[in-house]
């Protein structure tokens, strides 16, 4: 190494003890530099070191995966910062929501969860056309698939439940419609067909008071309750079990072979 | 302008654009040699060009710009949380652009005996840092810049506070769930609302187990998969987002039809005239009353259901699906055509509407069960 290149600041920066204990590898301007940066790294090293070029091709993956995760951190982080203000009461929900538009410095975090989601919406369907178009659901990687149709269902969920929060007249009569098909569940509703066969003489086990739309709710209608369980659901539930999986997605298509390519 | 308005009004009755959009489907996405015989004819691919690129895209922006000017159409269309379904229609068009237009690139390539163009050499590999790398901060950067000026310029909506007692009309559920309630104008709520779903999910699992074609795997292609691409596009196109189109765009108060340009009236009044099979079976055909006995009087219905569900599979095994029989064996068949036959029994059920105004084939109201 030259004298010259020494004195440059970021060199001097990436040989320095507090730089090298954070990221051991300096900075990544050699070949081995490179590949271990990706090695040490617990975020990079989702990815492997090497791919093949089509694999990097935007046009291949079109980065819908990647864009869907990325728009679930940040779903992540803003819907964090909302839940300092909202509390999910029927007496507050509503005046929260205006607060956050009208008090609360930056109030665009509600803006930027609510696009976000419609946006992830969309993503994760477009990722799951080009797997499809891709036939990168073949195998080894059909579990994976499997998989990633539970994370799109969650991810439905996900949305769904975070329908009802601000609780004006949108959220309230949207989760209606869409609960009162629960009702309908066949043997489990109690408007579903065969519910009124689980029945022992004039008791019947599937009622307004006990079938799945009640379970759901955990009232008869979208009241108090429901808004409890939504938020719940919403903000600890159905995120818990989608990091989950998608830890379990990226695990896999790390052990399937990494990305589809023909051989 | 105002016959144009008038004209698109019509054309975009469900029965109307549904109809052409299956028909001009399989030219498009040609399952088999006689479909693709006339896509060639008609020189249908032109739309996987970048010339056809253009063209349809112009002819979307145009539409929608000239929406803009009609005081009904930009009603909706303006609405917050239907601008994501516009990005959708855009979205969908594009992407399926990009994957036919490789898939084309590449299944002439395939026929020349050459390899896809993904295809390189095992050992000539790039790394992630910086060919990945770079390419993932600039995709996340256009994205969250993206989301930023569609937060800042468009404010999230905010209704007037719940209550109980005074529903909307029309109540919509939120717009990834339209297709569903859409279903709802043609079957119960116990099918439309939970059987199908789980379906749907089954069904979509199920695709790696089904497609046993060990073709076209990690490259788009789509003579190698004449099969499955059409039944998939069909699904999510069709009977997914373009129910999706009519449930945001063209459904108003009491869930009726309205043209694009078509002014939501909450008088509108539409008769309601349908009728049960058994209703035109026994009392129109044999000029009788209905029978008491639950189980005559739906005869009829069960007799077309089960021929449904267990003649035509067997049927189909021994006719048009004979290769596909061979290969996946009894059990995976069977599986396949009973969500294949579930799929198309909603087209099946809106016609049947349309035509016949049906209501039900099987009436069972006693035990809320109705097909
Ligand atoms: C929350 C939702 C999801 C996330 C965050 C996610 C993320 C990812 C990422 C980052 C990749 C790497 C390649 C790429 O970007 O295309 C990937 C690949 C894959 N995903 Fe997903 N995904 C999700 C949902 C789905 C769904 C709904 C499906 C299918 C039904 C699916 C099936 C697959 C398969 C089979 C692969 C391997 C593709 C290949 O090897 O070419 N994923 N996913």
């Amino acid at each position: 190494m030259s004298d010259k290149k020494k004195s440059n600041i970021f060199q001097r920066l990436g040989e320095s003890q507090v730089w090298k204990s954070i990221i051991r590898s300096g900075i990544p301007r050699t070949r081995r530099q490179r590949m271990m940066s990706v090695l040490n790294s617990v975020f990079l090293h989702l990815h492997p070191v090497r791919l093949p070029r089509h694999a990097v091709k935007v046009k291949f993956t079109w980065c819908m995966g990647g864009l869907t995760f990325f728009l679930f951190l940040v779903l992540t982080i803003t819907g964090i910062l909302l839940m300092f203000y909202y509390r999910p009461t029927v007496e507050y929900a509503y005046t929260d929501m205006i607060d956050l538009g009208e008090q609360v410095p930056l109030g665009i975090m509600r803006e930027i969860h609510r696009w976000g989601a419609h946006a992830m919406v969309i993503t994760v369907w477009l990722h799951m056309f080009r797997v499809f178009m891709t036939g990168s659901y073949k195998p080894p990687r059909e579990f994976n698939w499997v998989v990633g149709v539970i994370l799109l269902t969650l991810t439905l969920l996900l949305s769904f439940t975070g329908y009802l929060l601000p609780w004006d007249q949108l959220a309230i009569w949207a989760v209606t419609v869409g609960s009162n098909m629960a009702r309908a569940t066949p043997f489990l509703g109690h408007e579903g067909p065969g519910a009124a066969l689980l029945a022992l003489g004039d008791i019947n086990f599937v009622n307004i008071g006990s079938d799945v739309k009640f379970a759901l709710l955990g009232g008869r209608f979208v009241g108090e309750a429901a808004l409890l369980r939504f938020y719940v659901l919403h903000c600890i539930g159905l995120p818990f079990i989608v990091m989950i999986l998608m830890a379990i997605h990226f695990w896999r298509i790390r052990k399937d072979g990494g990305i589809s390519g023909p051989t | 302008m105002e016959t144009f308005k008038h004209l698109v009004n019509i054309l975009a009755h469900p029965t109307i654009m549904l109809t052409v959009g299956m028909l001009v489907f399989l030219f498009f996405f040609p399952p088999n040699d006689w479909f693709e015989k006339w896509n060639r004819r008609l020189r249908l691919n032109f739309l996987w060009t970048k010339k056809g690129f253009y063209f349809v895209m112009f002819l979307m922006v145009v539409f929608f710009l000239f929406g803009l000017t009609d005081p009904n159409f930009s009603l909706i269309i303006k609405k917050p949380d239907n601008v994501p379904i516009i990005g959708l229609i855009f979205f969908v068009f594009i992407f399926l652009w990009i994957s036919m237009n490789q898939a084309l690139k590449n299944d002439n390539l395939i026929e020349a005996g050459e390899k896809p163009e993904e295809y390189n050499d095992p050992e000539d590999k790039v790394l992630v840092w910086p060919d990945l790398v770079y390419i993932e901060f600039i995709a996340l950067i256009l994205c969250m810049s993206l989301l930023l000026i569609w937060s800042i310029g468009l404010e999230a909506p905010l209704e007037g506070p719940a209550n109980p007692a005074e529903s909307p009309n029309p109540s919509k559920a939120p717009w990834y769930f339209l297709g569903l309630q859409e279903m709802l104008v043609y079957f119960d709520p116990w099918l439309a609302g939970v059987v199908f779903p789980s379906l749907i999910i089954l069904g979509l699992m199920a695709i790696p187990y089904l497609d046993t074609n060990p073709e076209g795997a990690g490259y788009y292609s789509y003579k190698q998969r004449r099969l499955a691409i059409p039944i998939y596009l069909f699904g999510w196109m069709i009977l997914w987002v373009a129910l999706i189109v009519i449930g945001t765009f063209l459904r108003g108060p009491n869930w009726n039809f309205f043209g694009p340009f078509e002014f939501w009236d909450l008088h509108k009044l539409v008769p309601l005239t349908n009728i049960n099979l058994s209703e035109i079976i026994y009392i129109k055909w044999f000029n009788r009353g209905l029978p008491e006995n639950i189980l005559v009087r739906e005869i009829f219905g069960f007799l077309i259901v089960f021929g449904y569900f267990l003649l035509l599979p067997p049927l189909l095994a021994k006719t048009a699906f004979k290769k596909l029989h061979q290969n996946l064996g009894n059990f995976k068949f069977g599986f396949f055509i009973f969500l294949l036959l579930c799929m198309l029994s909603l087209p099946i059920k809106m016609y049947l509407r349309w035509l016949f105004n049906l209501k039900y084939l099987i009436a069972i109201p006693e035990f809320f069960f109705n097909i």
